[in-house]
C-alpha cells in the first residue's frame, strides 16, 4: 500500500475546494468548498496518523468534523440570513461595503 | 486477553491537571456559558444587567489571575500544563492579561446605550430587516443580551490562542475566537444589510484561511510526527536541507495568522468588516484579536520558524513592506471614518510585523508594548465612532455619522470627546508623547538590531505618510466648519448622551495613551522581563 497516493488524492481535493471557494458565485457552494478543504485536510491527518504510527493525527481528524460542524452551524445562519433579506446567496450581490 | 482488558480498564490514571495557570482562561470561558444558562433562565428584564455584571466581573477577574499568577511566572519562566497542550509562559500571560483588560474597556462600549435606550445591536438578530417583525421587536424594546457570552467566548479563544503549545490547540483556538466575532459582525441595529455582509464576507475569508492553516498544521504533522511546537522545532534542527513538508507547512500556518492579523496580501477583509460590523465590535475585534493573533504569530515564528528562516526571510519582508504601504495609501483616500480606521488598523499591523519578523528578545517586548499601546487607542477611537450620530429630518437620532465631512468642526461642538478622539490619532502617528511613540520607537529599534533596517527604514516612511492623514483628520475636526452643503447631503450631526459607560471607557483609553507615552518605563519593564519563550 502506498501511502503517498493518499497525500496526492487528499491534494487534489484540497485544491478542488479551493477553486470552488474563488470561483464559485453561491455562498452554500462557496462553503461546501470549505468543507470539502477541511475534508481533505482530514485524509492527510489520518493518512500520517498511519505512516507515522501514531495516533493523535486520527484523533485530530475528529476535533476538525467538530470545528467543522461549529462553522457550518455559524455560517448557514449567516447565509440565511443574507439570503432572506436579498432572496439571493450570490457573493457577487453583496457589494454594498467598498471605497 | 481478558486479563489485559482489566488491566487496562483498572489502570487508568486520571490526568493530572495544574488548575492554577489556567485561572484566567477559565474564568472567561466559565462565565460565557453561564451567560448562556442566564439567557436561558433569568426573566428578560433582568439579562441585561446581569450579563453585563458577569461579562466585566469574568474579565476582571481573569485580570486579577493573571497578576496573581505573575510572580510565580516570572521567576519559573512559566509552566507547561495539560501534557504540553498550553504554555504559560510571561509573552502568553502578558497577552492574557492584555486581551483580558482590553475585553473588559471593549466591553464597557458594547454594553452602553443611547438617550433612547437603544443600545447598538439588533433587536432581534433573525429579524428581517425592514419588516414589520423588527419594527415590533424594537417598539417592545427587546435587546439582544447573547452579545455579552459572545464577547466573552471570543475573549477566551483569544486567551488560548497565544498560549497554544500544539497547532492542534492553537487551531481550536482561532475557530473559537472567529465564530462569535462572525455572529457578532452581523448584529449590527443600523445599516443592517452592510452588517450581515461584513458578516458573511468575514465568514467566507476566515473559514477559507482556517481550512488553509489546518492543512498547514497536517502537513507539519507530517514532517514532525507531532503537532507540539518544541517537537517541531526539535525536528527541524535535525532535518538536512529543505523539507517541502516543513516549508509548505509553516507558509500555510502563517497565511493562517497574517489572516488574523490583516496583513497584506490577506487583508481584503479588514475594511469591509470594520466598517460593516456594529461598532463597539469593531473596536473589540481591532484591539483584541489583534493581540492574540500577534501573539500566535511570536510564538510560530520565535520556536518554529528559525530553522527556515533563510527561506522565509524573503517573502516576509515582502508581506511587511506591501503591509505598511498597501495601509497608509489606502487610507489617504478613504472617506468613510470607519474605514479609515481599518486601513489603519492594516498600517499598523505592518508596523508592528517589523518587530515580529526582527527575531529579536527586543522585538517581543516591543510588540507586546505597542500592541497595548495600539489596542487603548483603538478602543478609544472607535468609542468616540459609537457617539457620533447623523440626525435624521425629524430630528431623530439615527445611525453613526461616518463620513469624514459629518465631523469637521466636532472640536468647536464637543471638545472634550473631539479632543480624545485626536489624542487617539495622535498616538496612531507616533507623536512624542503618547503611548504610540514609545511603541513604535520600540518595534524599529528592535528591527534593525535584528538586521532587518530596510524594515524599520519602511516603518518609519510609512509613519511619516500615516501622520499626514491622521493630522488631516484632527484639522477636519478643530480647523474646518461644516457647510450646510455637508449637511444637506450627509443629515445632520450630534454627539448623543449616553448611559456613560462609553465615556468611562474613553476616559481609560485617554488615561492609558497618555500613561504609556509619559511614564513608559514600568510597563517596558515588566514586558521586558516577559520577553522569554518557553519552545
Amino acid at each position: 500500500m502506498n501511502l503517498s497516493n493518499y497525500l496526492v488524492l487528499a491534494s487534489v481535493l484540497f485544491a478542488i475546494g479551493a477553486t470552488t471557494v474563488l470561483l464559485r458565485r453561491n455562498a452554500i457552494i462557496v462553503f461546501m468548498g470549505v468543507e470539502l478543504m477541511l475534508n481533505a485536510t482530514n485524509l492527510v491527518l489520518v493518512t500520517f496518523a498511519r505512516q507515522h504510527g501514531d495516533l493523535s493525527g486520527q484523533v485530530m481528524a475528529f476535533f476538525v468534523m467538530v470545528v467543522a460542524a461549529a462553522e457550518v452551524v455559524v455560517g448557514l445562519a449567516i447565509i440565511v440570513q443574507i439570503f432572506r433579506t436579498r432572496r439571493s446567496a450570490s457573493v457577487d450581490d453583496v457589494n454594498l461595503l467598498k471605497s | 486477553m481478558t486479563g489485559a482488558y482489566t488491566a487496562v480498564g483498572t489502570g487508568f490514571t486520571p490526568p493530572d491537571v495544574d488548575w492554577a495557570p489556567l485561572a484566567p482562561v477559565l474564568l472567561v470561558l466559565g462565565a460565557g456559558v453561564a451567560g448562556v444558562l442566564v439567557e436561558a433562565f433569568v426573566p428578560q428584564r433582568l439579562r441585561r444587567p446581569v450579563q453585563l455584571v458577569l461579562a466585566l466581573a469574568a474579565t476582571a477577574g481573569a485580570l486579577v489571575a493573571v497578576a496573581a499568577l505573575w510572580a510565580g511566572v516570572r521567576d519559573t519562566g512559566g509552566t507547561v500544563v495539560l501534557g504540553g497542550s498550553m504554555i504559560l509562559d510571561g509573552p502568553a500571560l502578558v497577552l492574557q492579561g492584555m486581551v483580558a483588560l482590553l475585553a473588559l474597556v471593549a466591553l464597557l462600549v458594547v454594553a452602553d446605550r443611547g438617550q433612547n435606550g437603544e443600545d447598538a445591536f439588533a433587536p432581534q438578530a433573525a429579524a428581517v430587516p425592514g419588516s414589520q417583525y423588527e419594527r415590533t421587536a424594537t417598539e417592545q424594546g427587546l435587546a439582544q443580551t447573547e452579545v455579552y457570552p459572545l464577547v466573552l467566548f471570543a475573549s477566551g479563544g483569544m486567551m488560548i490562542f497565544p498560549a497554544a503549545g500544539d497547532l492542534l490547540t492553537m487551531f481550536v483556538a482561532l475557530e473559537v475566537l472567529s465564530l462569535p466575532l462572525y455572529i457578532l459582525s452581523g448584529l449590527g441595529r443600523r445599516h443592517r444589510l452592510w452588517s450581515q455582509e461584513a458578516a458573511m464576507k468575514y465568514f467566507l475569508l476566515g473559514a477559507f484561511t482556517s481550512a488553509i492553516f489546518l492543512f498547514g498544521v497536517a502537513l507539519l504533522y507530517g514532517f514532525a510526527g507531532s503537532v507540539r511546537l518544541s517537537v517541531i522545532a526539535e525536528a527541524t534542527a535535525t532535518t538536512v536541507g529543505l523539507d517541502p513538508l516543513l516549508l509548505g507547512g509553516v507558509v500555510m500556518v502563517a497565511i493562517g495568522l497574517l489572516f488574523k492579523v490583516g496583513a497584506v496580501p490577506f487583508h481584503a477583509w479588514t475594511p469591509d468588516v470594520y466598517q460593516g460590523a456594529p461598532t463597539p465590535i469593531t473596536g473589540f475585534m481591532a484591539a483584541c484579536t489583534k493581540v492574540a493573533a500577534f501573539g500566535a504569530l511570536l510564538r510560530l515564528v520565535y520556536v518554529v520558524v528559525p530553522a527556515v528562516e533563510w527561506d522565509l526571510r524573503p517573502v516576509l519582508w515582502a508581506v511587511v513592506i506591501l503591509t505598511i504601504a498597501v495601509g497608509t495609501l489606502a487610507s489617504l483616500a478613504q472617506q468613510d471614518m470607519k474605514r479609515i480606521l481599518g486601513y489603519s488598523a492594516i498600517a499598523h499591523t505592518g508596523f508592528i510585523l517589523t518587530g515580529v519578523v526582527a527575531l529579536d528578545v527586543d522585538g517581543v517586548s516591543g510588540v507586546l508594548f505597542y500592541l497595548l499601546a495600539y489596542g487603548a487607542a483603538v478602543i478609544g477611537a472607535f468609542a468616540v465612532v459609537t457617539l457620533v450620530r447623523s440626525v435624521d429630518a425629524q430630528g431623530r437620532v439615527t445611525g453613526e455619522a461616518t463620513h469624514l465631512n459629518q465631523w469637521a468642526g466636532l472640536g468647536r461642538r464637543s471638545p472634550w470627546l473631539a479632543g480624545a478622539f485626536c489624542l487617539f490619532m495622535l498616538s496612531f502617528a507616533g507623536i512624542p508623547l503618547t503611548a504610540g511613540f514609545i511603541g513604535k520607537f520600540a518595534v524599529f529599534t528592535a528591527a534593525v538590531d535584528g538586521g532587518a533596517t530596510p524594515l524599520a527604514v519602511a516603518g518609519v516612511v510609512g509613519s511619516a505618510v500615516a501622520v499626514f492623514f491622521y493630522i488631516r483628520i484632527v484639522m477636519v475636526l478643530f480647523f474646518s466648519s461644516r457647510s450646510p452643503e455637508a449637511d444637506r447631503v450627509h443629515g445632520a450631526v450630534t454627539v448623543v448622551r449616553s448611559e456613560g459607560l462609553t465615556t468611562v471607557a474613553i476616559g481609560l483609553a485617554v488615561v492609558a495613551t497618555i500613561g504609556l507615552g509619559v511614564l513608559p518605563s514600568p510597563v517596558l519593564d515588566l514586558v521586558g522581563e516577559a520577553a522569554r519563550f518557553i519552545p
